[in-house]
């Protein structure tokens, strides 16, 4: 054993290969991304790695693998999780031969995600287990267990955590490599009465299922970290209790301090839920808290408990307006419940962490606002810059899609009018052009989304007769989730160098008859592009190719001639590029940021902007 | 001793480079540390902060408000919407220069670092100014302001790491060209006081 300092995906990822994994597939995707890239980098045996092309793939060949009797896991996000439903909701049945957990990610907040949802629900739902660690110490020993109980109960299991746990750092004690396990998979033995899903198979499964989950909370009663703190202190003897997990464990002990603790169950396998486990939690008091994010699991668990055994004890939590029904828990929530749940009269949290440092009637002065922004030099701008330009004063919509392009809602560019989910852009451009014929319908999609999710509706909507002009944002990365490779790119996470997929061969084959590709930053020539294919009925796309700024050098930089500017800040105002700002009354441009893509010299009235060598045509020189 | 440290500033100031160097300098004595940060959406150009906790007996990666020893601010604005982190008696390092968002060319609204710096200074009597822009301008590059600012911090006293601790940090961390330049940031605030 030896200390390292990792992020919790680190240590996810070094568990997975301290209990020997033999693949890993993905989709990347905040906060679950470094687990798989982990792995990528550090794995030491001949474990096979890909970022696959969606997360319902993912599953699927992580399923295959498992089948062959390989150690799998799966990553992705919450959201990818409903990608990846269909086969999950089957695989629930079928169950696998090597161990496989499914690792998502959730995010209360949410800080980077579209839904707050749960996937303790989930596992729930799909009858899986569910694993949720407190800390990334906790995250790296789950997740061997969490292949033991997988491999010992012939069943996927999900290992979830949040955002503050995958991303928290901390200095954690792992397995030197001469004490990894080593797997060799014994291979796929045909079987067709267990491999092939059948309804009389599902149904007897399903009374397997059921069964099996009823030992799973009994063997789940006696796992370790299902943990009961006693009560301590000052707390001693009272009939109040805390039920919580995943990272508000960890806020808890904070507020609470280790001297006058509430006596607390620590719930580290939401489903099945740990029953023997909790009437021992429950047991002497009148009271109970849940502290927890997302939705109220525990909370409802405990709630039916309690009422199953006719138990004189109250549970409270989210159901009850006890604890925030949405958003994250900090430390000052968990506190701030717990005051009210003892009241305030009570010492049940660390007095330190109660008395404010600040003088409370100085009020700070106006703090800026930060949204995130496209950086400086950014071609999503370009592109946008461009369609708007060539739209305008006609009826339009402007259907967006999730990446760094979700951006470009922000003022001035204001070119997102709805963003619902990976791919959905296309379809609702469909959808809208139905129903209002005189309205020009365009969709916006990343070169990785169109991958992973837009080609079934490109072809929906050439069978269908859809009228709508597709965006393609080709950047050649996957560029929000940190520059991942995908079937576009030329490469794999196995570091092989394979054939690029090709955007226009894949819409030519769908039946598109105009396909354009379009620099950009070649400002004219972008908004005559957008004009003509516009006017064309019919589905045609455009794509505006140009790598994100993050994976080329810099081509120079732009400077204002300050002769000739006019200070009409036409510049500013309509790009909104986070390099150019006003000093002293003046447009200037900051050379820290600027990559000298030139799109705000080709707007400028009076020539004023200059510089940006540029290579690959985009020079305006 | 526990130490509960904040860093904050704007997306793409260095903040992750100063928390992992003292992370490391405190493993290497042998302190357990654990920290928290801001990645994802907001690392283009929005509010990031740093949480970064030292010692035995620390559960979350995030603290709570009113507890940190000290703030590494670089940037005023976001420095003071870290304030409620601070703990009584707390310590404030800031660069006094002001990074203005986006939003305030485009609605011409000027956000005022020095107003920012007062009211720093009103409510925290140990606040440290340090001027980053002639400091950067000496040194000849923008790109050690982290390093700079994590001098002057530790030259506080308050993490209870001495530099030393740090180059030996930097040295594991950056090439040897880099070195040179990061040693003379780390020491400047000490120098020219």
């Amino acid at each position: 054993m030896h200390t390292e300092f990792l992020m919790g995906n680190e240590a996810i990822a070094m568990g997975a290969i301290a209990a020997g994994v033999n693949l890993i597939s993905g989709y990347p995707g905040t906060p679950s991304t470094e687990v798989l890239e982990t792995v990528a980098k550090k794995r030491t045996n001949d474990c096979y790695v890909e970022w696959s092309v969606n997360e319902k793939v993912a599953m699927e060949v992580a399923a295959g693998a498992a089948y062959a009797g390989a150690r799998v896991m799966v990553t992705m996000k919450q959201v990818g999780l409903n990608v990846a439903a269909d086969p999950l909701m089957s695989l629930e049945y079928i169950g696998v031969k090597g161990g496989m957990v499914i690792l998502v990610a959730d995010d209360p907040g949410p800080i980077s995600s579209q839904t707050e949802q749960d996937t303790r629900q989930f596992s729930i739902f799909s009858k899986l287990p569910c694993f949720d660690p407190v800390s990334a110490q906790e995250a790296y020993e789950m997740v061997q267990e969490a292949f033991d109980y997988s491999e010992k109960y012939h069943t996927p299991v999900f290992l979830r955590p949040t955002t503050r746990v995958c991303h928290g750092y901390a200095s954690i004690e792992i397995k030197d490599e001469n004490e990894y396990r080593k797997i060799a998979p014994e291979g796929f033995v045909k079987d067709s009465k267990r491999w092939v899903i059948f309804p009389r198979l599902s149904y007897s499964n399903h009374k397997k299922i059921e069964e099996r989950n009823v030992k799973l909370a009994e063997d789940f009663s006696e796992y370790g970290k299902n943990k009961i703190f006693p009560a301590k202190g000052k707390q001693e003897g009272s009939r109040r209790g805390i039920a919580t997990g995943g990272i508000s464990f960890t806020y808890t002990m904070e507020a609470m301090g280790c001297e006058n603790m509430l006596k607390l169950f620590k719930v580290a396998t939401p489903h099945p839920f740990p029953e023997k486990a909790a009437l021992r939690f429950l047991e002497g008091l009148d009271e109970v808290l849940c502290i927890e994010e997302l939705d109220p699991v525990i909370e409802r668990a405990l709630t039916y408990i309690a009422g199953k055994y006719q138990l004189p004890v109250k549970i409270y939590g989210k159901l009850t307006h006890h604890v925030a029904n949405a958003g994250e828990n900090t430390i000052d929530s968990v506190m701030a419940s717990i005051k009210a749940f003892v009241g305030e009269t009570e010492e049940a949290i660390v007095k330190e962490l109660d008395s404010a440092a600040m003088d409370s009637a100085d009020l700070p002065p106006e703090l800026p606002v930060r949204p995130p922004v496209l950086c400086a030099g950014c071609p999503h701008r370009a592109s946008f810059y461009a369609v708007k330009q060539a739209m305008k004063g006609k009826k339009t919509i402007f259907c967006g899609d999730i990446g760094c392009y979700t951006l470009g809602n922000a003022m001035p560019l204001d070119m997102v009018d709805t963003c619902l989910c990976m791919g959905a852009g296309l379809g609702i451009a469909q959808g809208v052009g139905h129903i209002e014929k005189d309205t020009a319908c365009f969709a916006f999609v990343g070169d990785s989304t169109f991958f992973a999710s837009a080609i079934p509706s490109v072809i929906n909507a050439v069978y269908n007769q859809a009228d709508m002009t597709l965006i393609i944002l080709d950047n050649s990365t996957t560029a929000m989730t940190g520059h991942q490779p995908h079937p576009g790119t030329g490469h794999t996470m196995m570091g092989e160098i394979v054939a690029k997929i090709d955007i226009v061969s894949v819409l030519k084959g769908i039946g598109l008859t105009t396909v354009e590709t379009v620099n950009p930053f070649e400002y004219s020539q972008a908004v005559e592009t957008v004009k003509r294919v516009a006017d064309e009925s019919g589905v045609k796309a455009i794509i505006f190719k140009a790598p994100c700024i993050a994976i080329v050098k810099a081509s120079g930089c732009m400077h204002i001639n300050t002769e000739k500017c006019i200070n009409c800040r036409k510049c500013i105002k309509e790009i909104g590029c986070p390099a150019l700002f006003i000093e002293n009354g003046k447009v200037a441009i900051d050379e820290s940021l600027c990559t000298g893509c030139t799109l705000c010299s080709q707007l400028c009235p009076v020539q004023a902007i200059e510089g940006g060598k540029a290579e690959g045509g985009q020079s305006h020189e | 001793m526990n130490k509960n440290i904040v860093l904050c500033g704007v997306g793409g100031q260095g903040t992750v480079l100063a928390s992992k160097l003292i992370a490391a300098a405190a493993m290497e004595k042998g302190i357990p540390v654990m920290s928290a940060e801001t990645i994802g959406m907001a690392q283009r150009g929005g509010s990031v902060f740093s949480h970064l906790r030292m010692g035995e007996n620390v559960y979350s990666p995030m603290i709570a408000q009113n507890t940190a020893d000290i703030i590494l601010g670089f940037e005023p604005g976001e420095t003071v919407r870290m304030l409620p982190y601070l703990k009584r008696n707390g310590t404030v390092v800031v660069s006094s220069r002001a990074i203005m968002p986006v939003t305030s060319s485009l609605t011409d609204s000027c956000y005022n670092g020095e107003s920012m710096i007062e009211y720093i200074k009103r409510n925290v009597d140990n606040t440290i100014v340090i001027d980053t822009d002639k400091a950067c301008e000496e040194l000849g590059s923008s790109k050690v302001l982290n390093v700079l600012l994590l001098g002057a911090a530790v030259s506080t006293g308050v993490i209870g790491l001495s530099k030393e601790d740090i180059r030996n940090a930097l040295m594991k961390r950056l090439p040897e060209k880099l070195l040179d330049l990061n040693f003379k940031a780390l020491d400047y605030v000490e120098l020219h006081r």
